[in-house]
């Protein structure tokens, strides 16, 4: 059974820049990009990945759709590489962060313009501002059912079957399509490395861009992008302890203090 | 002033995490002059009902059996659209993080996860949260009503009791769908019976440096003798060497020990965002500029492998 897949992804700043080299402009209310790569979100490519497995054993299609500024081609090249099928490119002039009901309504008016579609896969939340709820808001714009936090997607009795995590273990799920589902990381979507050829063979390829006024959205209030939340402050909280690294003059006198202050912690609790 | 609503979950019973979410919710009801109305999703047991008609102003009980996606969002959408609340806040458990958002777009409002702290200002919630993976906080003002925040719940202060309160207990009136899309078949529970991470007083956690999943049979050992639970970084999770539900971090468990024994964790600001409530934090690590000692009471530079089987030694003499 054919499975028409869509694949929502993010263009984030790189999560792993040491907090030293991390800045925020206070007045925009935005992380400084400073020297630090732009990267696809880690979840979302989690989200890919498990799209590639699905579709190796059922067939179909994977479309990744990518709201963000032009650098996120880069972000779509990378998918194409990866062997998504198509890649769309909604283009966000300018503004930092939209909200994320403003996100969904975008990333829905896309997947009505593709037509049909079986399966929306999203990453769980991005590692920039974690807001994690565009698969929900998503769902609801489109008007169908949702799954969080799936690790496993397979081919059900009569639609899909999904093993997805909770607070104390995992859940599998029965769902008819069409659905949406968010994706969290496990051993076996850890995302795949493109070949060398597959990455030289995705700039040769085509890579839709709309823009707003293509999908018929309410541009002004996206582009505004604080209907549903505004962000009013942002800033680095100062935490840093002492670390008290224990001495002494051989390995067993440090681990003696090292449990000595273990004790102590311990036994005051 | 219109309600605020807590939403808890029968099946955690009064927990802390509950008791945050009901201290949050009466702290914000207090502000703006309004009730506070706990929803129960389930069948609670007599000790929950005591323990949330003794804390809420009003309390409804969903008893909607066990927990369906989109059952449970139809339920606690006709709840809230009857009471028409200013605010609904929930706890951080997966399934709460599953429905807020939904919740939200059903009821018109807006919302925000993760929340560590609660302001009204001028008429509107301001939530405080941790983004760019714990580097930095933000403030968030949500624009729309009602306010739907899922909290971490356990940083918040639990709720003053009201003894001599008569709380009226009833069962929602609702008209539940009958065919869902989605049906949960299976319920696995891997912790056993273990109590919740988020509870744990002690925890020793493993990361990628252990290099592959035997030492974590040694980091067991060290565990058993401090009465602590095991964790370990997303590292290690992704790698297959312990189940996902070890996972702390800003995607993983958020947890709160007196002490949490970081061992072989090179300390990425997205596991630190998980460990933010510890109240000491001591590491085991071979390099002396790893980020996790920045957040560390004490730490020991070294090998893990010299360190660990010493410290069980002697750990195990010290509780002689």
């Amino acid at each position: 059974m054919p499975v028409n897949i869509i694949v929502c992804v993010k263009q984030i700043l790189d999560p792993e820049i040491p907090s030293r080299d991390f800045r925020v402009d206070a007045e925009q209310r935005e992380a400084v990009r400073g020297a630090a790569n732009l990267v696809t979100n880690i979840f979302c490519e989690n989200a890919l990945e498990t799209a590639l497995q699905l579709k190796e054993k059922s067939g179909g299609k994977i479309t990744v759709i990518s709201y963000g500024a032009d650098s996120t081609e880069d972000a779509l090249r990378k998918a194409l590489a990866m062997k998504a099928d198509a890649a769309i490119h909604i283009l966000n002039d300018g503004q930092a962060h939209p909200d994320p009901l403003s996100v969904a309504q975008v990333l829905a008016a896309a997947i009505r313009k593709l037509g049909e579609f079986d399966v929306v896969m999203l990453g769980r939340e991005s590692g920039d501002w974690g807001v994690g709820q565009t698969a929900g808001l998503l769902a609801e714009e489109l008007g169908v059912a949702a799954v969080a936090f799936v690790d496993k997607v397979e081919i059900g009795a009569d639609g899909l079957q999904l093993k997805r995590q909770t607070d104390v273990g995992y859940e599998r799920v029965a769902a008819t399509m069409p659905l949406v589902i968010s994706i969290t990381n496990d051993e076996h979507n850890v995302p795949r490395i493109p070949k060398t050829r597959d990455v030289m063979m995705s700039f040769r390829q085509p890579l839709t861009k709309w823009t707003l006024e293509d999908l018929g959205v309410n541009a002004a209030e996206v582009r505004a992008g604080n209907h549903y939340y505004a962000v009013v402050d942002l800033f680095i909280p100062v935490q840093e302890l002492n670390c008290e690294f224990v001495d002494g003059d051989t390995l067993e006198a440090r681990v003696e203090k090292f449990a000595q202050r273990i004790i102590e912690v311990t036994g005051s609790m | 002033m219109n309600d605020v609503i807590i939403s808890l979950f029968a099946s955690a019973g009064y927990d802390r995490a509950a008791q945050g979410v009901a201290g949050a919710g009466r702290r914000l009801a207090a502000d703006c002059g309004a009730q506070l109305h706990a929803v129960i999703i389930g069948a609670p047991d007599a000790a929950m009902k005591a323990a949330v008609a003794a804390v809420a102003d009003a309390v409804t009980i969903a008893d909607i059996g066990d927990y369906q996606t989109e059952i449970c969002l139809s339920a606690l959408t006709q709840i809230c659209k009857t009471l028409a609340p200013q605010a609904v806040l929930l706890s951080n458990d997966f399934y709460s993080q599953e429905l807020a958002p939904r919740l939200a777009h059903r009821l018109g409002g807006s919302a925000v996860a993760d929340g560590l702290a609660l302001n009204l200002v001028e008429g509107k919630v301001r939530v405080n949260r941790s983004v760019y993976g714990g580097k930095a906080m933000a403030t968030i003002e949500l624009q729309r009503s009602p306010a739907v925040v899922w909290l971490r719940a356990r940083a918040f202060d639990p709720a003053p009791l009201r003894p001599e309160a008569t709380t009226a207990i009833q069962p929602a009136t609702l008209d539940l769908p009958t065919r869902v899309s989605t049906t949960i078949i299976e319920r696995k529970v891997e912790a056993g019976d273990e109590a919740r991470l988020e509870d744990a007083k002690v925890i020793v956690s493993g990361g990628r440096g252990l290099g592959s999943p035997e030492p974590f049979n040694e980091l067991q050992k060290l565990a058993n003798i401090l009465g602590a639970q095991m964790a370990a970084s997303r590292a290690a999770c992704d790698a297959g060497w312990v189940p996902p539900s070890w996972q702390v971090g800003q995607t993983g468990k958020k947890v709160a020990p007196g002490l949490y024994l970081a061992v072989a964790i090179h300390g990425a600001s997205q596991h630190l965002a998980g460990i933010s409530d510890a109240k000491n934090i001591a590491a085991i690590n071979i390099d002396k500029d790893a980020p996790i000692f920045k957040q560390c009471r004490f730490g020991i530079v070294e090998d893990y492998r010299k360190v660990v089987p010493l410290l069980i030694a002697r750990l195990n003499a010290l509780k002689k």
